[in-house]
């Protein structure tokens, strides 16, 4: 199923610019890299107890973001999903897997890797979105189309 | 006084994320559809959170140590290897089915939608498996290639 969605380049800017913020205060408080990956996968099996409760803390904040936007604005954010529960799964079962092996996702590669011009997150960034375009690509133009 | 910055900075990552339209499945599936119902809103959050984070890491990585830290911890592999790139293109098939990223979905979780909460736990599951079986079994593989 495909949903069209409107263009939406001054919030979408002004959304970038509070991830980039974050990822900063995260580096300049903690010297830590904002990372979702690193956050959740450090929650299972972590090396120490402080390990374990600044990534709790921190996913408790993102998931505050939401609440905070519908207090402010009396909406919730969009979010529309034009995808079959088994597709879901199967697309979270493989996301998991991928962005443990490949040791991050969107906002550590993508965003803190490509600010520090490592060369890993680079690749991965690159490897990933081209990945992501062929693969909807093919469920919506040669499988759907 | 350093868990309650964390709070903050997840904070302001999810209010980031929940405007900019990273967990809206639809907008995210649309941005990568080019040949379709394209919409660059993305390409908006990307260049946002990437300016302020280039610019902040070079003022923040200048200092001897992180406010409330003792070092800066950053990635110091090198290597551009197997895992890196399968797991990136792995990444990008499980994106481009399911359209949340980790970074995506885990603000989303405020919203309390069930499509979010089907993606996070297969999410968890497929970190899980990653964690315990196939870095042990990549790790030995490298170990004795």
């Amino acid at each position: 199923m495909i949903m069209e969605t409107v263009f939406t380049p001054m919030q979408s800017l002004v959304g970038g610019l509070l991830i980039g913020l974050s990822a900063v205060l995260l580096m300049a408080t903690t010297g830590r890299i904002m990372g979702a990956t690193g956050v959740v996968a450090g929650l299972i099996r972590p090396a120490s107890t402080s390990e374990f409760t600044w990534r709790a803390v921190l996913l408790a904040g993102m998931i505050t973001g939401p609440l905070i936007v519908y207090a402010l604005t009396g909406q919730m954010p969009e979010v529309q999903v034009p995808i079959s529960s088994p597709m879901l799964i199967a697309g979270g079962l493989i996301v998991g897997i991928g962005v443990t092996l490949g040791s991050g996702c969107t906002s550590g590669h993508g965003v803190c890797g490509i600010a520090r011009l490592s060369w890993r997150s680079i690749v991965a960034t690159l490897i990933f979105m081209v990945t992501t375009g062929m693969t909807v690509f093919i469920i919506r133009h040669v499988i759907g189309g | 006084m350093r868990l309650i910055s964390v709070y903050f900075v997840g904070l302001i990552f999810g209010v980031g994320i929940s405007i900019s339209g990273m967990a809206n499945p639809a907008k995210v599936l649309n941005f990568f559809d080019l040949a379709g119902t394209w919409d660059p809103s993305l390409a908006f959050v990307m260049g946002g959170a990437l300016i302020v984070t280039f610019i902040g890491y070079r003022v923040v990585l200048k200092q001897p140590a992180p406010i409330l830290g003792a070092r800066f911890h950053l990635p110091s592999d090198q290597a551009l290897d197997l895992p890196l790139v399968g797991g990136s293109a792995l990444f990008g098939l499980g994106w481009g089915i399911a359209g949340f990223c980790p970074g995506g979905a885990l603000p989303a979780i405020g919203t309390g939608k069930t499509e979010v909460l089907i993606f996070v736990a297969a999410l968890l599951a497929g970190i899980f498996f990653a964690k315990v079986f196939l870095v042990t079994l990549v790790s030995r593989l490298t170990a004795s290639a």
